[in-house]
């Protein structure tokens, strides 16, 4: 009897992929919401790790006809000391167990290990970045290589052997190339040819097929043709991110905590949707300053707040070195939303004239002390003026924050999905 | 003939072919087993677990599901809560054994002997898996079904084949032949009967019976309802079957769906049917080949020892206080009755002989045990074969758990003479299929009413239906069926306890 011995080590692995692409998506807003969760916990450094969740198995459960209670037999191995009509009182587990009919469900959760790009992908999927229209707009910095026919010379690495065979082929055909069946036909008719003036007739047409053959190559200089790849350059949508903060004396750890939290998101977000994303770090007192990250976040600074220095510099940056047709720009500012009476004014001004119109989305972030509610935060000077220019039309988005937990909500709540929550509800 | 197989833990490509070869000697000669070709093959955890998510199946239809089933089994081994079986076998033509390549060369000797030669055989012979499955077709067919389900998805969408599919594996369990069906008469065969029945009735003609009186006629309406119930083929206990054939709005597509789903399902029954007498058979057959490649000196005793060491592991039974207790470890409850019937064949006691005449100092114990491998399944394997000496050993009891009795579970019966039969027979019940799965059946549809669909579930011992799950399957019955369904369980006196009646959901565009 034959028997096969197969190595199916090498076959290609994953084939359950497919069907776990299908659990996720059909448990995506369990999944969704676990991941969020999940994330709230976590460091802002982790968050894009993947890792486990847990689901509510009930959402993802497969139903069957199953019986339970009733009276109950069983056989079991094992007895020690029980003779026929003894009696064994009841566990109270085991009674509480028969007590909840529905309840004993079995597991109720379900756990499960996530890739980092499957969560990554599930935390941001309800998102998007609003007003995308400039996105058509790039730099030409990276270059793709494509097809682009074919040409006589080049590398050896790139020649087509098919089109070179096929050349080859179509010269010998009309140069009349003999075949090699054909000579051997001769060949034969030769060897069998017994009429000595035929036989040396034939002689000689060999000999001038054979002749002809050499004289026309099989394949020839002229037949080789190489792929030929064009460079094309490929239009790469960027965009830049402003980060902009209040570094006066007012903000604490914990307010720069939270609007770190929120550039890191927004960072992440960006970075998904843009293949070139740049940050700008701008920092204020009453002045303000273009720093490197490190200094951003824990550089010591103090003084004065003055927001408009740091909405000038902001214009000031664009105008240099981000043109608005080719830039994608973000800005999101975080401040606890002190300011100086009288700056008011010029920031307003700065904010409606000339940095609104060239900014993709700018985000207000007000940051507050931890234990403070949102209701708590009577509303400051910045966000009264803020809001006062949302009201009048300026495409601004808010939000407070006191606790690191509302971050992500708050993030979510910025960018969520608004046009195709219809879509969203159809499949 | 003393050469040794391998000779420490590493194995390659020719070791295993000679290790099968060697197993295949034993198999064939000695325990005169009967197998379908062999096909081995060596897969890694990840493929394994791949092939656990696919119900051990080479290939299968895409469903979420089986992602899920997937993810679960990846998340526990990972934590290495789970281990890997060692080997998967498929129940096909050939017979195809998946080997981790992690087992040392004494385990793929253990498990080639255990899958390829004890497992096929059974597959080969078991009458149930004769009846029911056909395993030189399974494969193909699985090919035509991931083919089909695949084109459904792209002809139909996505959603619409996956709600049919959930539906149709909410009732997987209630889509299965139970007994194999009666063969239609083809039109000459039934002339031919017809006829015979008339001379019959000729020859047999007495005017006197005209004259005994009859009891009242049906009538008319009860005889329609017969004849509906008739043309329906019902009652059915076969819910996909009766769906497929009856429901009245389904697509062919969502038919074949269903069909796809009912033959999978039948495809597995006997596996369910069997699984103590299967792994029994499989873990006697490892047993016997081991020993005897070991007596042939063809693996050490420091192998054999490790191979005792495994076989310990498998037919482990814990008692019902320890911890570990799950239920009775069906390979060693398998393994232990065919040992013993062993004992029974070459070795028997005067106990013996009275309960096992037809066996007892047979002394062909393959003989006997390859007839038992072919004509039983568990209920019936366990009703038949498990001895006195085995219940005393195991020290069976039997406990009657009644809620409302105040003062507690009872002990029925003991591994004592009073006791044995009794014993037996509920472990028996407690592995036959009938007993485990709820009997539910279709028993009618208001044809010329509102078109409800009517089940019956027959409740045994009290036992009824979970609320939730119920009501998600009946669910899923009524979008099928696209009209009302109702469950009535009823207990054996016909008396109501409970009934469910379920609407189907509004759905866009099945029709």
């Amino acid at each position: 009897m034959p028997i096969h011995i197969i190595d199916r080590r090498l076959n290609p692995g994953g084939k359950s992929l497919e069907n776990r692409q299908r659990f996720l998506r059909r448990a995506k807003s369990l999944v969704q919401g676990a991941v969020k969760k999940t994330s709230q916990e976590r460091d802002i450094k982790d968050v894009l790790e993947g890792g486990e969740v847990t689901i509510p198995l009930d959402g993802m459960h497969e139903p069957r006809f199953r019986r339970e209670g009733g009276t109950r037999d069983m056989v079991l191995p094992g007895n020690k000391k029980f003779v026929e009509g003894d009696y064994l009182q009841r566990s109270g587990q085991g009674s509480a167990k028969d007590s909840g009919p529905g309840e004993g469900d079995g597991e109720d959760a379900f756990r499960f290990v996530l890739s980092r790009d499957e969560f990554v992908d599930l935390f941001l999927d309800d998102l998007e970045l609003p007003d995308l229209a400039k996105r058509k707009v790039a730099q030409t910095e990276s270059e793709g290589i494509q097809r682009a026919g074919y040409t006589t010379s080049g590398s050896p690495s790139n020649i087509s052997v098919s089109r070179t065979v096929r050349l080859a082929l179509a010269r010998r055909i009309a140069l009349k190339r003999p075949r090699k069946d054909e000579l051997e036909e001769l060949e034969a008719a030769i060897a069998a040819c017994t009429d000595e003036d035929e036989r040396v007739e034939l002689v000689a047409q060999l000999e001038k097929l054979k002749a002809r053959s050499k004289r026309i190559p099989f394949i020839d200089p002229l037949d080789i043709r190489y792929r030929r790849f064009e460079t094309v350059p490929k239009p790469v949508a960027q965009a830049v991110m402003f980060c902009l903060m209040d570094v006066s004396g007012s903000m604490s750890e914990h307010m720069k905590d939270l609007a770190k939290r929120f550039y890191m998101l927004l960072y992440v977000f960006l970075k998904r949707r843009y293949k070139h994303v740049e940050i700008v770090f701008i920092r204020h007192t009453d002045r303000a300053e273009e720093v490197d990250e490190q200094t951003f976040f824990y550089g010591p600074a103090s003084g004065g707040t003055l927001v408009s220095s740091a909405l000038q510099a902001m214009h000031e940056i664009v105008r240099e070195r981000f043109n608005p047709s080719d830039w994608n720009i973000y800005a999101a500012q975080a401040s606890d939303g002190d300011n100086s009476y009288s700056d008011g004014e010029l920031t307003g001004l700065l904010l409606t004239d000339k940095i609104l119109p060239v900014c993709q989305f700018f985000a207000y972030l007000e940051v507050g002390e931890s234990g403070g509610s949102a209701f708590d935060l009577s509303d400051s000077s910045l966000w009264t003026l803020y809001d006062r220019l949302r009201n009048s039309g300026a495409p601004l988005s808010m939000r407070k924050v006191s606790e690191r937990s509302e971050i992500f909500p708050v993030f979510h709540d910025l960018f969520q999905r608004r046009e195709t929550a219809k879509e969203k509800a159809a499949p | 003939m003393t050469e040794r197989l391998f000779e420490g833990a590493d194995w390659d490509f020719h070791t295993l072919q000679r290790i099968t070869d060697a197993c295949e000697e034993v198999a064939l000669k000695d325990l005169g087993l009967d197998v379908y070709p062999n096909q081995i093959e060596v897969i890694t955890a990840e493929q394994m677990l791949d092939a656990y998510s696919s119900v051990g199946m080479p290939l299968f239809y895409k469903h979420w599901s089986f992602g899920k089933q997937f993810a679960y089994h990846e998340a526990s081994y990972r934590k290495g809560l789970m281990g890997l079986a060692y080997e998967i076998v498929i129940n096909s033509s050939p017979c195809i054994s998946y080997l981790m390549e992690e087992n040392t060369a004494t385990m793929q000797t253990l498990v080639i002997a255990h899958a390829a030669f004890g497992h096929n055989h059974f597959f080969k012979n078991n009458y149930l898996f004769r009846q029911w499955t056909d395993a030189d077709g399974i494969l193909d067919y699985l090919d035509f079904a991931k083919t089909y389900v695949m084109q459904c998805e792209e002809r139909y969408g996505r959603t619409e084949v996956e709600r049919t599919l959930d539906a149709a594996h909410a009732l997987m369990s209630h889509g299965i032949d139970r007994y194999p069906g009666k063969k239609k008469l083809d039109l000459r065969a039934e002339e031919k009967r017809a006829g015979r029945r008339r001379q019959h009735e000729e020859e047999v003609f007495n005017d006197l019976w005209r004259t005994v009186p009859k009891g009242a006629s049906k009538t008319k309406s009860a005889l329609s309802i017969e004849r509906r119930r008739k043309l329906l083929g019902l009652p059915q206990e076969n819910l996909l079957y009766f769906l497929e054939k009856s429901a009245p709005r389904l697509a062919p597509w969502q038919r074949e769906l269903l069909r796809i789903v009912r033959h999978i399902a039948q495809y597995f029954y006997p596996q369910s049917q069997t699984k103590v007498m299967n792994e029994g058979t499989a873990t006697y057959v490892h047993y016997r080949i081991m020993t005897k490649l070991h007596e042939q000196g063809r693996i050490t005793d420091g192998n054999f020892l490790e191979f005792l060491g495994s076989h310990t592991n498998v037919v482990f039974q814990p008692e019902f206080d320890d911890p570990r207790f799950s239920g009775f470890n069906p390979y060693a409850l398998g393994f232990a009755v065919m040992q013993d019937i062993e004992r029974i064949v070459t070795r028997p006691e005067d106990e013996d002989r009275e309960w096992f005449p037809d066996i007892a100092g047979k002394n062909d114990v393959m003989g006997v045990l390859r007839d038992v491998w072919a004509n039983y399944r568990d209920e019936s394997f366990i009703a038949q074969f498990l001895s006195p000496k085995l219940m005393r050993q195991f020290r069976m009891f039997h406990l009657h758990d009644d809620p409302e009795e105040r003062a507690g579970i009872r002990v029925d019966a003991i591994h004592d003479d009073r006791g044995f039969r009794r014993v037996r027979r509920e472990l028996a019940r407690q592995h036959d299929v009938g007993y485990i799965d709820a009997n539910i059946e279709v028993v009618d549809v208001d044809l010329s009413g509102d078109r409800r669909l009517i089940l019956h579930h027959h409740v045994i011992k009290g036992s009824q239906l979970n609320e939730t799950d119920t009501k998600r399957v009946l669910q899923h019955l009524a979008d099928l069926w696209t009209y009302d369904v109702s469950l009535i369980e009823v207990d054996a006196n016909d008396k109501v306890l409970r009934e469910y009646v379920v609407s189907p959901r509004p759905i866009t565009a099945a029709a």
